[in-house]
């Protein structure tokens, strides 16, 4: 099948073409040989009649590596022709990687839309038998209100921790730290940057059960497992914006007389500001969607809980993984909020990246690079 | 917000003898707080380990054939150890030349815009939740793999033990896991692959261009050499996401306590993380301290990981130079 893309691609030598790009494959000739491709690797299904997917891209990639390298042998020399076959490798591994991660945003916006409406943000999960019947006939009820609450509470609370925590230790190690004291927080920051997040979900709750007896899930042990995964984040960020402060800003400050803890406050922190933001920001998206270290440490509530210290509440991810795997009846229902609140949950993510992006150009300190 | 001008702030202090010892008490007590914040981490990453033993303790001190499952706590913890490793390394076997190829791609062959914007998007994928990866493996990936991918392994590769079959009709097998592992920590390595091939040398790059070399050759001679361990460092990374991935595996997997080297049946071996999340909602007692112990043996695996990883990190640049 890949013969029948050799033709169209040979140059054939016209008046208009140079002797510098003559023997030679122009992008043109690229775009044509990855278009015969594609057609050769339908060709593969149509005579089954049903599109399959995975050997028409297996088939579309091979033939496109495959011709490349012949035609680019025939009409070029080898080095050229491997050149061409790299690149060619490199395109289409890169389109591949993009197909599954743009099915996900595709499916999460497909299927999350069929419930992303006013009910699914004001209502929650406490269901009167009225709504259990409207949902058997197949309307929608039921949302996660008490969900958004819960997220909100507890990735607040983890950032009213982990940021003047972070940032005291990323202020120690920047403008304090020597020795082994700061050589050993770094190695420690490291660490704590790889612990999974079970295992600080696991830890919260053994610190919680000693103190407040088995089986304790609450708001704020969730807020405390987040704050372990958070402020590693936030030092590593802190810490590299804190450094790229230019030390003739510190000198010139102390020249003037000004104590150390005020140059920090008052020369520091504003040069730096626009980046310790965004690493916040994008802290704060990386622990909004963490789902397992809440499993065990806040677990499930049917209703609103806006008390952190008192019994279990719902957070967002942990409400999607839940409708998703116990849908209930119908199970369209339940899969469809899942969805919904799966969208929702990207949506956050991706609002938050965009707000890190405002801020680091808006808050960008003027004369810096 | 901005003034990065030293005159005006040093305008807020006026010397003298009672503003000199309020800012000796205030340089006191900041660096005190920044210290303190410092030690606390020390503290916090303390506490995590002691928290976890002690939890864990009763694992190895009680009587195990009291609940459900193997009698001792290693012919419980081996096979979540065998399928943690396993579905962790399909996806470092998969993600490693992908992302390479991508950060490649990012860097040295899309045109500066488009790259500018591909970056940004790769880590807003880092960044997606993964339950969301899990409930799409399960319902998108996992249909296709199944009918497309798994008949034709079992029927062409069935001779390898990892393909023996029967293939799963549902598609909720070790592979798909490693897939969709796969998938989730690709931006993760591709992030930092792009990052230090952006930082190869212009002059190493322009040197071997100017000696006639094609742009592979270039990429071959300046830029891989130069990047090699920072390719492994984010390797090592994405694998320690990996290992400690829960909740994609929670939802994809059916597993059980048992060793499955078959890849594509439906019986498989579950990974530590995803047995806590599914077993931790409905254990008590005993059960709670063997699922934390399973939790520090986790711990455990990932800090060795991450430490090979900062010790390749580390050692840095040797390639060219040396």
């Amino acid at each position: 099948m890949s013969l029948g893309t050799t033709s169209t691609p040979t140059p054939t030598p016209s008046p208009t073409t140079s002797d510098l790009t003559s023997g030679q494959l122009s992008p043109r000739h690229i775009g044509l040989i990855a278009i015969g491709s594609v057609v050769a690797g339908a060709l593969t299904w149509i005579p089954a009649g049903a599109v399959n997917w995975a050997r028409w891209i297996i088939v579309s990639v091979l033939t496109y590596i495959v011709a490349t390298y012949v035609i680019s042998r025939i009409v070029e020399d080898s080095r050229k022709a491997t050149d061409r076959v790299v690149a060619a490798v490199v395109t289409s591994a890169f389109l591949i990687v993009m197909l599954p991660l743009v099915s996900v945003i595709w499916t999460v916006v497909e299927r999350g839309s069929a419930r992303f409406d006013s009910t699914f943000f004001t209502e929650t999960m406490r269901l009167t038998p009225e709504d259990m019947a409207t949902q058997n006939e197949g309307g929608a009820v039921g949302g996660a209100y008490h969900a958004i609450i819960g997220t909100l509470i507890v990735t607040g609370l983890a950032t009213a921790f982990s940021v003047p925590f972070g940032l005291f230790t990323a202020i120690y190690l920047v403008e304090y730290g020597k020795g082994k004291l700061a050589r050993g927080i770094t190695s420690m920051v490291d660490v704590m940057t790889g612990i999974p997040s079970i295992v600080a979900g696991l830890f919260a709750y053994a610190l919680f059960e000693l103190f407040f007896g088995p089986g304790t899930r609450t708001g704020l042990a969730g807020g405390v497992a987040l704050t372990v995964l958070m402020t590693p984040v936030v030092v590593r960020s802190s810490e590299e914006m804190l450094r790229l402060v230019p030390n003739e800003l510190r000198e010139a400050s102390y020249a003037l007389g000004v104590p150390k803890w005020k140059t920090i406050v008052k020369v520091v922190m504003p040069t730096a500001i626009a980046g310790i933001l965004t690493g916040v920001t994008l802290a704060i998206a990386r622990v909004i969607g963490e789902t397992a270290p809440l499993l065990v440490t806040v677990g499930l509530a049917q209703d609103t809980n806006y008390s952190p210290f008192d019994g279990r509440m719902t957070t967002l991810p942990v409400y999607t993984y839940y409708q998703y795997v116990q849908p209930g009846i119908p199970t369209e229902a339940g899969q469809d909020r899942a969805w919904a609140a799966a969208f929702a949950l990207v949506l956050i993510v991706a609002i938050l990246f965009t707000i890190a992006r405002v801020l680091a150009k808006v808050l960008k300190p003027k004369g810096l690079r | 917000m901005t003034t990065t001008d030293p005159t005006e702030t040093a305008g807020a202090t006026r010397p003298g003898a009672p503003a000199e010892r309020v800012s000796k008490i205030g340089d006191k007590v900041f660096g005190g707080l920044a210290k303190g914040a410092g030690i606390l981490i020390l503290l916090t990453l303390a506490a995590v380990a002691i928290f976890l033993i002690v939890e864990a303790w009763p694992t190895f001190t009680d009587d195990l054939s009291e609940i459900s499952g193997p009698d001792t706590f290693l012919g419980y913890v081996g096979p979540l150890i065998f399928g943690t490793i396993l579905a962790a390394m399909i996806a470092l076997l998969i993600a490693t030349p992908m992302a390479v190829a991508v950060a490649l791609f990012i860097s040295h062959y899309a045109p500066t815009r488009l790259a500018r914007t591909l970056g940004y998007f790769v880590d807003l994928l880092a960044a997606i939740p993964s339950v969301v990866f899990g409930i799409w493996g399960i319902s998108v990936l996992a249909p296709i793999l199944a009918e497309s991918v798994y008949p034709w392994l079992e029927d062409n590769l069935g001779f390898l033990p990892f393909f023996a079959g029967p293939a799963s009709t549902s598609g909720r097998t070790m592979l798909t896991a490693g897939i969709v592992l796969a998938v989730m920590i690709l931006p993760i390595i591709t992030a930092i692959s792009r990052e230090v091939f952006l930082q190869t040398p212009r002059l190493h790059e322009e040197a071997s261009l100017a000696l006639g070399a094609t742009k592979w050759e270039m990429i071959k001679q300046a830029v891989l050499p130069y990047g090699r361990s920072g390719v492994i460092s984010g390797a090592m990374l994405g694998l320690g996401r990996a290992l400690g991935e829960t909740m994609a595996v929670a939802i994809i997997l059916s597993g059980s306590i048992d060793y499955f080297w078959d890849l594509i049946s439906n019986q498989n071996s579950n990974t530590i993380a995803a047995n806590i999340a599914l077993a931790f909602p409905e254990s008590s007692g005993l059960e709670v301290n063997r699922l934390i112990a399973t939790g520090l043996v986790l711990f455990a695996i990932t800090f060795l990981v991450n430490a090979l990883a900062r010790k390749i990190a580390n050692a840095g640049f040797s390639g060219a130079d040396g």
